[in-house]
């Protein structure tokens, strides 16, 4: 055949069959959707310290670990309210002259996906000590320490963020360490990091694969309670409920745990708390985290039960009444 | 299981050195008891009833020379009637002494190990007892060497005793016994075959130069395998460009695996280091793409310059370009790992890292390379255009056709960036790695079993089928992502379509071997390409079974993904690769390679690999299980870390494989300093005048 024996014919024929291919699956599903996407109106633009935190989390290579996308499937239900659309990533943009668009969807996930942690993470204090060293907090954790990211200073200057580093992992770094200023920058970038609520009467996409609850609903086992305290609390108060010295408080042994003011106790599970100027401030966990009246309470039974607690069991409907209080309280301040 | 600690700053390493120091000193006195346990059964040995028959044994074991010797002298000695005596000592009261000395050292020795635990925190205590430690093992030392000598003294002294008492017997001409057991041993020991029996009595001639004898056998430590056929000539300097591109390619891959070795340790120690530059997110792409367009990329390259010439039957169209297309593309990759580990990156893809003035360097050596190869097929002397250089050129096209797809920003904002990434980075190893990889197959394939290729119609039909349903799998990466729904089903349907080319390649390297699979036992490259072509089998299905929906909630995130690339990329790519450079370089230089260093190359990286892959698939699979039970995220962390581990361990040895590796390809470039017999006897007749006789 003349096409095997010409080889202009032959190179011509693979390369047009390549482009043709290449044209039809790459480039026009892209410019379709470069075209036809727009971010959603309520999506406001990263701020300049997250602007420039995002340059230090592709600077870092942070995307080796961590995703930023929620699938469509159940299992992602951990990582996000509702699955990502493309308006989610419409608004990213070529980053500049020289580098490319980051959306930093990710292929792998060594690390949490980062899609909603603005929401599921503690604030600024914990962040920092975490972006130290993660093993500070989480002794479990494999994320690589950022030290460079901070300073060390013979004494904290008036506008400088102090970190409590433990002697541990100062390895032999003497003086203050102070937040340094990427490492603020880049924790508003992970901060900013929260799915954008759907506009209200449209259709949410749903997750796929349900997985089948093989209990029946309203009971949630101590199981349950368990794992949710391992997914939104231990980052901070730890898995033997000891907390952190200096910066978070623990919860063995705790008066509100224990106590028998339970509007206190949720309260600080939903809206955070602020008052004792010894630990850092807690962020609203549970409002962020969407909690329902269920979930609260598997976590305070989970709580009174452990490290040597004895609090009072709680059931549903009460908790329910209180947070209905409480959603009340709050609106009208 | 939890994070190693870990730490070049830690004082941990002075446990390890006390560890050490106390294992050398348990090694010894372990080897101090054993000798002087062989004392107790050499002076333990000897009822009078066993040395009897133990001289008895020793008569049967002499020579045929001694025993001329003893029956010699018996005849002598039958004439003058004469006596011998004999004397003994023992030393056993000294070595009661000794012993009793040592096991008092020995009991010191392990008093000495381990103290209180908070005093072991303290590192002045540790340097102490370090300290404390390193004399004592000296002192094990010296004991241990004088012992050894003493032992060998008694040792001599008792086996003097025997030979006395032999001597006596043998001497004794009184006992008829003896003397005819000496001499129908000295019959049988004598009798020997005449050697012609089964050749005649012929000289032996070769007059087809068919025999090739080794005069100089070394140690068999290892089979023979058959020396690489002598063949044409390959032009000078050709040569010598394609070796630069292969050692090129072997630097980047001993630097490329070195990093990843070190990522690797990282996952089971994250606090190795706390420097900016040695940080896991940019090592990791400075090893992906140091493997990827450093060690693949130009060892295909050197390749393509020795198949593409020698299957179009003409010299390569330009030298000169191909030093130019060598040294772009060497300089992307020295900047572009640079730049990574400077924090400057394109922005998060895979295999994309480079930022485009450096990947512009890259695709220039790329275009150089192509125009030299199509110019050389054009000026080919041969009709058609043999099957190799349909898949090596095109490799090239698809190469630089990706890379102006994935750097133009024209369609890269919002989703378009995830469409091109999923298209690019599969297109990546699929259309340039693999394509141009079964171009090196298909040509030296062939070659090595010295038969041609079973059908050359399925080698193109995996040629075609392979461009049609590769291009389209590429979403398969971004499976249930915001992309399109329809975009991520045809990339599923074309990953099932890859089973076309993927058995029909396989078929035909495996037919290729068939009926020649006793040559695989007497060669050292074929098992390199039978493991390349089970990889590229098992390998490339995986890729298929990872694509569907249901295998993508499983494994998808984890690093089941890495496991699979490193299948492909190593178990295929790599392999293919070395199978074709231990083929080629023998034939470029005239010099091979210490089998036995081939062999520890080949069963450490296989080895290797499976320890690094096998472990990382079971771990990935329980882990996204326990992801879609919705167990709390750090416990999966926790989880992996044995399994991580291993993979730590399966690195090492396939690190390890490269520095042998090396050394081999060294060998083969390097002449070794020693006089050739031949060929200086040879040089010598070409200096003398020939008319001189």
């Amino acid at each position: 055949m003349s096409l095997f024996d010409d080889h202009k014919k032959l190179y011509t024929t693979a390369l047009l069959l390549f482009i043709g291919l290449t044209v039809f699956v790459a480039i026009l599903p892209a410019v379709y959707n470069q075209r036809n996407n727009r971010p959603l109106a309520n999506a406001g633009p990263l701020s300049e310290a997250a602007q420039q935190g995002k340059q230090v989390f592709i600077a870092n290579g942070c995307v080796a670990c961590h995703t930023q996308q929620v699938r469509n499937i159940d299992m992602d239900r951990t990582w996000g309210e509702r699955p990502g659309i493309p308006a989610d990533y419409a608004g990213i943009v070529r980053t500049d002259f020289w580098r490319n668009t980051a959306t930093l969807m990710g292929t792998e996930r060594t690390g949490p996906d980062l899609s909603n942690v603005g929401n599921r993470n503690p604030g600024r204090d914990w962040n920092l000590v975490h972006l130290y060293n993660p093993r500070i907090v989480v002794k479990e954790s494999i994320m690589p320490a950022y030290p460079w990211l901070f300073e060390q200073k013979d004494s904290a200057a008036k506008n400088d963020i102090v970190v409590n580093v433990p002697a541990a992992y100062r390895y032999g770094r003497p003086g203050t360490i102070v937040a340094g200023r990427e490492a603020l920058q880049l924790i508003a970038y992970l901060q900013s990091l929260r799915q954008t609520p759907l506009p209200e009467g449209g259709t949410e996409p749903s997750f796929l694969y349900k997985r089948e609850d093989k209990k029946p609903a309203g009971t949630p086992s101590a199981d349950a309670g368990k794992a949710l305290f391992a997914t939104a609390c231990q980052t901070c108060h730890q898995a033997n409920g000891e907390g952190l010295p200096g910066a978070f408080p623990p919860l063995k042994g705790s008066s509100v745990v224990n106590g028998d003011n339970l509007e206190l106790y949720v309260d600080i599970i939903m809206n955070g708390y602020d008052a004792r100027p010894e630990y850092g401030v807690m962020p609203p966990v549970g409002t962020n985290m969407k909690f329902t009246e269920q979930e609260v309470m598997a976590l305070i039974n989970y709580e009174r039960n452990s490290w040597g607690n004895k609090g009072k069991p709680v059931n549903a409907p009460e908790i329910k009444q209180i947070m209905e209080l409480i959603k009340l309280k709050t609106s009208k301040q | 299981m939890n994070p190693s600690g870990f730490s070049f700053h830690a004082d941990k390493w002075l446990t390890g050195a006390i560890a050490l120091l106390l294992f050398l000193i348990i090694v010894i006195t372990w080897l101090i008891r054993r000798t002087t346990g062989r004392v107790n059964k050499v002076s333990n040995r000897q009822s009078d009833e066993m040395q009897r028959a133990n001289i008895m044994n020793q008569v049967n074991e002499l020579t045929r020379e001694q025993l001329d010797q003893v029956l010699r002298y018996r005849e002598e000695k039958k004439h003058h009637a004469l006596t011998s005596g004999e004397t003994s000592k023992t030393i056993l009261p000294l070595l009661a002494l000794v012993i009793g000395l040592l096991s008092s050292l020995s009991g010191m020795a392990q008093d000495t190990a381990p103290a209180g635990n908070s005093l072991l925190s303290q590192p002045g205590i540790l340097i102490t007892v370090i300290l404390l430690l390193i004399p004592l093992l000296a002192a094990l030392l010296i004991l241990y060497t004088r012992v050894k000598r003493l032992l060998q003294q008694y040792t001599d002294q008792q086996r003097t005793k025997e030979a006395n008492q032999l001597a006596s017997l043998l001497s004794n001409t009184a006992t008829p016994l003896i003397e005819q057991q000496l001499l129908q041993r000295k019959q049988s020991l004598e009798y020997t075959l005449h050697h012609h029996e089964l050749s005649g009595t012929l000289p032996p001639a070769d007059a087809k130069g068919l025999l090739h004898i080794n005069t100089h056998p070394g140690l068999p430590v290892v089979p023979l395998k058959r020396k690489a056929p002598p063949r044409p000539q390959i032009d000078k300097a050709l040569s010598k460009l394609i070796l630069a591109y292969l050692i090129s390619a072997a630097a980047w891959l001993l630097f490329g695996t070195t990093v990843g070795e070190y990522i690797g340790i990282k996952f089971v120690a994250p606090d190795a280091d706390h420097i900016a530059w040695l940080s896991f997110g940019r090592l990791r792409p400075v090893h992906t793409n140091a493997v990827f367009w450093g060690w693949a990329s130009l060892g295909m390259l050197g390749l393509g310059y020795y198949i593409v010439p020698r299957v179009s039957n003409a010299p390569l169209a330009s030298i000169k370009k191909g030093w130019y297309a060598l040294a772009f593309l060497n300089a992307a990759v020295v900047l572009g790992t640079i730049s990574l580990m400077a924090g400057i990156n394109n922005g998060g893809g895979e295999y994309r890292e480079y930022i485009w003035p450096i990947m512009l360097l890259f695709a220039i050596g790329l275009l150089l390379s192509l125009s030299n190869f199509i110019q050389t097929i054009a000026r080919r002397t041969t009709k058609e255009i043999y099957i190799s250089n349909w898949y090596i050129v095109s490799a090239i096209l698809f190469a630089i056709t990706i890379t102006v797809v994935a750097y133009i920003p024209a369609w890269q904002n919002g989703l378009g960036e995830t469409i091109i990434q999923g298209y690019y980075m599969h297109q990546g190893v699929g259309m340039w790695f693999m394509l141009f990889t079964l171009g090196m197959v298909y040509y030296f394939l062939p070659q090595q079993l010295n038969k041609p290729i079973y059908s050359y119609s399925l080698g193109i039909l995996a040629f075609w089928s392979q461009i049609f349903f590769y291009t389209l799998i590429g979403t398969h990466h971004f499976v249930f992502s915001a992309i399109p729904w329809w975009l991520q089903t045809i990339a599923i349907v074309g990953s099932v379509g890859m089973i076309i080319p993927v058995v029909a390649g396989t078929t035909n390297f495996f037919m290729t071997f068939r009926g020649a699979w006793d040559q695989l036992r007497d060669s050292y490259t074929l098992p390199f390409f039978l493991t390349g072509v089970v990889f590229y089998f098992t390998g490339s299905l995986q890729g298929t079974a990872e694509a569907f929906r249901f295998t993508n909630q499983l494994w998808h995130f984890t690093d089941f993904t890495v496991a699979h690339s490193h299948l492909t990329m190593y178990g295929i790519i790599s392999f293919f690769l070395w199978a074709c450079i231990y083929a080629v370089v023998p034939r470029l230089t005239g010099r091979e390679a210490p089998q036995l260093s081939i062999g520890i190359h080949f069963w450490l990286a296989l080895l290797g690999l499976l320890f690094y892959t096998i472990p990382l698939m079971i771990g990935s699979t329980l882990r996204g299980l326990m992801w879609m039970n919705g167990k709390p995220f750090i416990e999966t962390v926790q989880f992996m870390l044995p399994y991580w581990l291993w993979r730590a361990i399966g690195g090492s040895m396939m690190w390890l494989s490269h520095i042998f590796f090396a050394w081999n390809l060294y060998r083969m470039v390097v002449p070794k300093k020693q006089v050739d017999i031949t060929e200086t006897a040879i040089q010598r007749l070409a200096m003398e005048p020939a008319t001189v006789h």
